[in-house]
């Protein structure tokens, strides 16, 4: 029996590792997990795109759920997530807010022009420093904010309507439920 | 006479790497600053590239990330609280080091243990060895 159990061991060992790096191979690894989810928002203050008189700060996130999108015109997925974002804010069901990220204000405001605007508001972040402290490192990545202003997810790469089905609209739903 | 040229050349090449670089903030006329700035470039992964530490990386991320760290240098923070600042953000997978932590042991001690129990069944089976030898001679 001892005899055994010495062949057999080795074996479960390797069958445990085989399955890790099974997993391992359908894993994403240009996806990396935000430490900020359940932490509030960062302080941040912003110009905005239309108007750059007028700053868009943490406030602006509390008091209903809403959506960050962070997107820019080199973005070539977030030309792909444009027609999604435009059906999803038709829908009314929470505002998005664009955050417009290493971006050229003309280039932006025309592309939004021409291709239609799913924003409320739009962040504009030129230099990208504000996204450092968001944790952002590329775009296009979504947040989905609480009213009190709290990350409480976050999509890295293009909205698809699955996504929207799958990921944002269940945990909307549960926010709703939860009351905030 | 041509190999040594090209001696010459290569070790020139390996000298002049350091021109290369890709960094475009100012240096540091403190050594010390200088150097918390260079380490921690070494040390801080580029996400968008995944296997380039930011100092090597000529990813616009990279270069925000170097502005970034540059300012926080000169404002005097430490090379700890830095390193904090951007895990806090980005996660433990910025920093090209794991720190040792209760998700991390196994991957530090993983080998270690591996190590040592294959010791262990050398022993066992070598004594065992050896006590069937003694039995076989009695």
């Amino acid at each position: 029996m001892r005899r055994r159990l010495f062949f057999i061991l080795p074996m479960l060992v390797l069958l445990a590792l085989m399955g890790f790096f099974w997993r391992g191979l359908y894993l994403n690894p240009t996806i990396v997990s935000s430490p900020l989810i359940g932490k509030p928002v960062p302080d941040f203050s912003l110009s905005r795109l239309h108007n750059p008189k007028a700053t868009f700060d943490q406030n602006q996130l509390k008091g209903q759920i809403s959506l960050v999108n962070v997107w820019a015109t080199w973005c070539v997925a977030c030309r792909d997530e444009q027609q999604t974002l435009l059906a999803f804010s038709q829908q009314k069901v929470v505002p998005i807010y664009g955050f417009d990220y290493k971006d050229d204000r003309q280039s932006a405001l025309q592309w939004l022009a021409e291709r239609g605007n799913p924003y409320a508001a739009v962040a504009f972040d030129p230099i990208g420093n504000v996204a450092i402290n968001w944790g952002v490192y590329g775009a296009p990545e979504t947040f989905l904010i609480d009213a009190h202003g709290i990350i409480r997810f976050k999509y890295i790469g293009p909205i698809t309507p699955k996504v929207i089905r799958t990921d944002f609209l269940p945990r909307i739903q549960a926010l709703r439920r939860e009351g905030t | 006479m041509r190999t040594w040229v090209l001696i010459g050349a290569c070790l020139l090449l390996m000298v002049t790497h350091v021109v290369w670089a890709i960094d475009s903030e100012p240096p540091f006329s403190d050594p010390i600053l200088e150097y918390r700035y260079e380490h921690l470039l070494q040390v801080i992964r580029c996400l968008q590239c995944m296997d380039e530490n930011i100092a090597n990386s000529d990813a616009p991320l990279a270069a925000d990330f170097r502005r970034q760290i540059h300012a926080m240098v000169a404002e005097g923070r430490s090379e700890q609280q830095i390193k904090q600042y951007m895990v806090n953000r980005y996660g433990d997978f910025v920093l090209y080091d794991p720190p040792l932590q209760t998700s991390t042991w196994l991957l530090w001690t993983g080998p270690f243990l591996l190590l040592g129990i294959a010791i262990l069944v050398v022993i066992l089976v070598v004594r065992r060895r050896a006590r069937m030898d003694e039995e076989r001679e009695i």
